[in-house]
């Protein structure tokens, strides 16, 4: 698999991740030499094969439905970037 | 004294041949002496230590202590520990304190412990030579110059540094055999799902299991029984009775059936390690073992199976990470995207990018069939492999990694190069099988790893496996002479 450098930019805008212009070419190469490392899975024929989710075959646990969290936000929002009156601030959102 | 192991550790404070305050100074004063050089912990909690020690010092004085009173501890800063600073290595953590403690941290509280301080690692774990810390690189002890292995390279390092005298990893794909194996100490991952994950910064969670790292195999049953157990609080945690861990150490190995798996000494594996390893293989076959020839004909998938499912999983459980909440946050965003993608940008290294950006690509629309899906189902495959290994064998025996510690710098240019150092350690993971690492002897004066392969919840045999070894062998006692 080969990408291309507008390839990286889409991947990089749903990631969320702001790459420089000079950092692209490098790591255009970088992943397509990964993907290319993970072709390797199509030579073995797996169309009757159920996919592994869990090594022991788990399924999730169920509990009753009941309040067992107290309330920390003070703690929690002490190591917050930027708070008010017990909001989490952030940019404008809505005009 | 600090080239004690735990359970000599453990004699001494009963016997009152020293206490905890006495031993953990010790061990305070060598990371003073050598952290700067050896660069294996990211926080020294030295007050907390020495204070922890004084309680322990006053319950082994009342006759009320555990195994783990007054042990001093290293942990690796993925666990979180509450009003202390758990940074995962990364910049995006840097000025994160945790407010709560991982379930292994508030184990080791509670029984007693001393936390000395939290070990440097590869950011958010993932690496195999922990050169991916935003706090730099860390050294081996054996040569200064070269790699100590990760992600849990801190742990390690300050283990065979005689720096701590055991410590905590983690282990998603190798990190906690291969680090151990590349510093010439033991180390044990356990079945998925025995060691709780709770508070344990999560990377790729089918994937992810917390183990002790230690001098001997006899330490790592010590510390693992302190470690495992069913937490409630961790959904993919297995309620199952935990045995043991030090019961079987002695029983005697004749006729313990030992696989060979002959895809793990094929080609790219280091002809001076291979005889380090055929020679451990003929000490097992002195102590009375049967060694069989097995095959796992998947094992050539497990790497690109793994560089599908784990980047799939960090991507995912790294979304977390918005500047939102807590860890770092860009200066002057200017809209929400901005915060987002800047704040990203400047708090994940390079190779934590590379990840999320892979594991983003191979989830996106269109692409998921082709590679995630793909890749658990090739996950069977190798896993089946073991089931019918284990069907013949009792235990599988191999090496860890192809080569001994590689210098640093060696491979940082090539990621795809670098992730060809987990070859034999990445299955295990895929799997879900328990692994451990022991001292099997030296190449090039650098220590080399014997990797131990068990059954589901079969670490007690695995331990006594390798503790048989070590009571016929003295590998694991070699420390190296800091400069």
């Amino acid at each position: 698999m080969t990408l291309k450098n507008e390839d990286v930019r889409n991947i990089a805008q749903l990631a969320r991740l702001q790459i420089s212009d000079s950092a692209i070419e490098q790591l255009t190469t970088d992943l397509s030499n990964i993907l290319a490392l993970a072709e390797q899975m199509k030579a073995v024929d797996t169309s009757n094969v159920t996919p592994m989710a869990h090594p022991m075959d788990a399924t999730q646990r169920l509990r009753k439905d009941e309040v067992t969290e107290i309330d920390e936000r003070d703690k929690f929002q002490g190591i917050a970037p930027d708070v008010e009156s017990g909001y989490y601030r952030v940019p404008k959102v809505i005009e | 004294m600090t080239t004690k192991t735990i359970k000599q550790i453990q004699q001494g404070l009963a016997q009152k041949e020293f206490s905890s305050v006495e031993i953990t100074r010790q061990y305070l004063d060598r990371i003073d002496s050598y952290n700067s050089t050896i660069n294996c912990f990211i926080t020294v909690t030295d007050e907390l230590a020495l204070q922890q020690a004084k309680t322990a010092d006053a319950v082994i004085a009342r006759g009320e202590a555990g195994t783990l009173t007054g042990i001093p501890l290293a942990h690796k800063d993925i666990y979180c520990t509450d009003g202390i600073k758990t940074s995962c290595a990364s910049r995006m953590l840097d000025n994160f304190i945790a407010p709560y403690d991982a379930t292994i941290i508030e184990k080791f509280r509670q029984g007693g412990a001393v936390m000395l301080g939290k070990t440097n690692m590869d950011e958010f774990a993932m690496g195999s030579s922990n050169e991916n810390s935003y706090y730099g690189a860390v050294a081996n002890p054996w040569d200064f110059e070269r790699v100590p292995g990760g992600s849990s390279g801190g742990s390690a390092a300050a283990v065979a540094a005689s720096l701590a005298p055991g410590a905590t990893g983690t282990d998603t794909g190798g990190s906690i055999r291969q680090p151990a194996a590349l510093c010439g100490i033991s180390g044990i991952k356990p079945t998925y799902g025995c060691v709780s994950r709770y508070g344990m910064v999560a990377f790729g969670s089918s994937l992810d299991q917390g183990g002790p790292l230690a001098r001997s195999a006899e330490d790592c049953a010590i510390l693992l029984q302190a470690m495992a157990g069913f937490d409630p609080r961790d959904s993919t945690s297995i309620d199952r009775e935990v045995p043991d861990y030090s019961e079987q150490l002695n029983d005697d190995i004749r006729g313990l059936k030992i696989g060979l798996p002959k895809e793990y000494f094929a080609e790219g594996l280091d002809a001076d390690v291979a005889r380090v390893i055929e020679t451990a293989i003929q000490e097992y076959r002195r102590l009375g073992a049967e060694i069989v020839d097995i095959g796992l004909p998947n094992a050539n998938l497990a790497i690109p199976v793994y560089y599908v499912v784990a980047p799939a999983e960090c991507s995912s459980n790294l979304s977390r990470f918005d500047g939102v909440r807590f860890g770092h946050r860009c200066d002057n965003p200017v809209d929400l995207e901005d915060l987002y993608k800047r704040s990203r940008d400047e708090g994940f290294g390079d190779e934590v990018k590379r990840r999320i950006m892979i594991g983003t690509y191979v989830l996106s629309a269109g692409y998921y069939d082709a590679y995630y899906l793909k890749a658990q189902q090739l996950r069977r495959l190798i896993k089946q492999d073991y089931e019918k290994a284990f069907q013949q064998v009792d235990v599988i025996l191999c090496p860890v990694t192809p080569e001994v510690a590689f210098k640093q710098g060696a491979k940082t240019d090539d990621p795809v190069s670098m992730y060809l150092q987990d070859i034999y350690t990445l299955a295990l993971n895929l799997a879900g099988l328990p692994g451990m690492s022991i001292p099997a002897g030296f190449s090039q004066e650098l220590p080399v790893g014997m990797q131990l392969i068990g059954n589901y919840f079969d670490e007690s045999r695995l331990l006594n496996v390798a503790h048989q070894f070590q009571q016929a062998t003295d590998w694991h006692l070699k420390t190296p002479e800091l400069a």
